[in-house]
């Protein structure tokens, strides 16, 4: 226990060398603590540890830390998101120390969509620091014990850090140091972007096992399958730095009728059997967008469960 | 807010704004064209005086209305969001308005079209970036960029916005210096920026 960072469920599961499973869950467009707990429901046992978006797509909803507190009575690991967009240093230091004290383990950082893409495109941004500083923070915090400003913290939180890689989006040699930037600034696990076009990922993942970066985190693939072939066209195009290749609508296209959502379903399956054995990918992050009853099948199909009891 | 005022005085400048065809002497003609042809068609008239000082972020040429400011109802300033500002600091029982609606620190890109290069934030960071300024020109102002949102060149908020972080990464690989971005900066004080709270800047050689 003492050599563990946080002592997370997920840091346990893949420091054991498990191929870890994450899943994700939105909180309500409201205070909808029902339809949370519903959701939440369908991922308890299924997964070792879930993602609860902050202000995904820079739409309000829930507070990433109160559904996070939320998920954890009802026993399941919440990977509590937090974007720059929308705090100042000071709210970030604050709701780090809050997450902590009601038990949350996980923290991801992220940059965070721009307001423009929300439902509130006037407000102010923030941006006082970005992700890569958020990571060296979160770290500072937790392994030096200190604020930002480097005053004595009473009770440090600890904190598993993670943070989001894309390697789908420009310029795309660039990426792989990206990575390598959050590595450096302390990261513990990497969450991808949902990866569609594999032949791209798996150069991506052999640059990074050339530079070693799969020895200092823990990288997880990141999977949203798809429910129809509106979805992949809207991914290839409006959903920006996605990557959707033609063959993949093309073989959703050419599904039986009725059977599209099965297709996307067995895609993300083939890429999961992909992924255990791709040298540098510890786990699978499942991003099941409003499909979070699916999971639970997902996941047996692709023989990941019963999940590890570490 | 003139509707009452039966005078008015247009003051344009002849800095920036003249540049920029917003605030120059032709400006100014149109706009007291424009409000004169307004209170005809109203049934109405109107007196309006239109001068063009060297500048209005000066006292020294602020000053040179002071004989005649007294005269209008109301004085609508065409320089930059400075002009009205300097303009009822010095004359604070006149009715001052501005008449340009002031954007950014930029340039002419082409002509007719400017664009944003400098965020005025006081601790400038473009020696660190090749020239470009990702605080003012990166819509999350990342000094560890380009997030995951940079697509064929351009910012996740519009393709007619390019990424600046795209243009530092991609000169940087290309002239071999990828190494000075393989360093993580570190969070940026603010304090110098508006976020510390109005500025003054002082030369203490040449200051009053």
């Amino acid at each position: 226990m003492n050599d563990l960072k946080a002592g997370s469920n997920l840091e346990k599961v893949l420091k054991a060398g498990h191929f870890a499973f994450t899943g994700e869950c939105g909180p309500p467009k409201g205070a909808n603590v029902e339809h949370l707990k519903q959701k939440i429901a369908h991922l308890k046992g299924v997964v070792d540890s879930v993602n609860v978006t902050d202000n995904q797509t820079a739409v309000v909803r829930m507070s990433s830390w109160a559904a996070s507190t939320i998920m954890l009575q009802e026993g399941v690991e919440p990977n509590f998101q937090m974007v720059c967009r929308d705090r100042n240093r000071l709210a970030m230091m604050s709701d780090i120390l809050g997450v902590y004290s009601m038990g949350i383990r996980n923290m991801l950082c992220l940059s965070g969509d721009h307001q423009r893409f929300g439902n509130h495109p006037q407000s102010k941004n923030v941006y006082d620091i970005d992700s890569i500083q958020l990571i060296s923070l979160v770290k500072k915090m937790r392994d030096e014990g200190k604020f930002m400003n480097d005053e004595e913290i009473d009770v440090p939180p600890k904190l598993f850090i993670g943070a989001a890689a894309n390697p789908f989006a420009d310029p795309a040699e660039y990426r792989v140091y990206r990575m390598a930037n959050k590595i450096s600034a302390g990261v513990d696990f990497i969450q991808t972007q949902c990866i569609y076009n594999m032949e791209k990922f798996r150069a991506f993942m052999k640059k990074a096992v050339d530079m070693g970066l799969h020895e200092k985190c823990y990288i997880l693939a990141g999977i949203t399958p798809m429910k129809s072939v509106g979805m992949a066209k809207y991914m290839s195009s409006s959903v920006p730095g996605m990557d959707v290749p033609e063959s993949l609508i093309k073989r959703l296209q050419g599904a039986e009728k009725g059977k599209v959502a099965e297709e996307g379903i067995k895609i993300a399956l083939e890429q999961i059997e992909e992924f255990k054995e791709m040298e540098g990918i510890a786990g699978i992050h499942l991003m099941a967008i409003e499909w979070e009853h699916k999971v639970p099948e997902i996941a047996e199909r692709a023989r990941l469960l019963p999940r590890p009891v570490v | 807010m003139i509707k009452d005022c039966k005078k008015i005085l247009i003051l344009g400048c002849k800095g920036c704004v003249t540049v920029c065809n917003v605030g120059g002497s032709k400006e100014v003609g149109i706009l007291a064209s424009l409000l004169k042809i307004a209170r005809k068609t109203g049934g109405d008239t109107i007196i309006v005086e239109e001068r063009t000082l060297e500048r209005q972020c000066d006292p020294e040429y602020v000053e040179t209305v002071k004989d005649i400011i007294n005269e209008y109802d109301a004085v609508i300033s065409m320089a930059c969001g400075v002009g009205p500002q300097f303009l009822s600091e010095m004359y604070p029982d006149r009715r001052i308005y501005p008449g340009v609606n002031t954007t950014s620190f930029g340039g002419a890109v082409r002509h007719g079209v400017w664009a944003e290069r400098c965020a005025g934030c006081g601790t400038c960071v473009i020696h660190m970036f090749d020239g470009m300024c990702p605080v003012a020109r990166c819509s999350k102002s990342l000094l560890n960029g380009p997030c995951g949102g940079s697509s064929k060149g351009k910012c996740e908020i519009s393709n007619d916005v390019d990424c600046i972080w795209d243009k530092i990464v991609r000169k940087k690989m290309e002239q071999g210096r990828l190494d000075d971005l393989l360093v993580v900066k570190e969070a940026k004080n603010w304090q110098t920026a508006r976020d510390g709270g109005p500025r003054t800047s002082i030369r203490e050689d040449i200051a009053e």
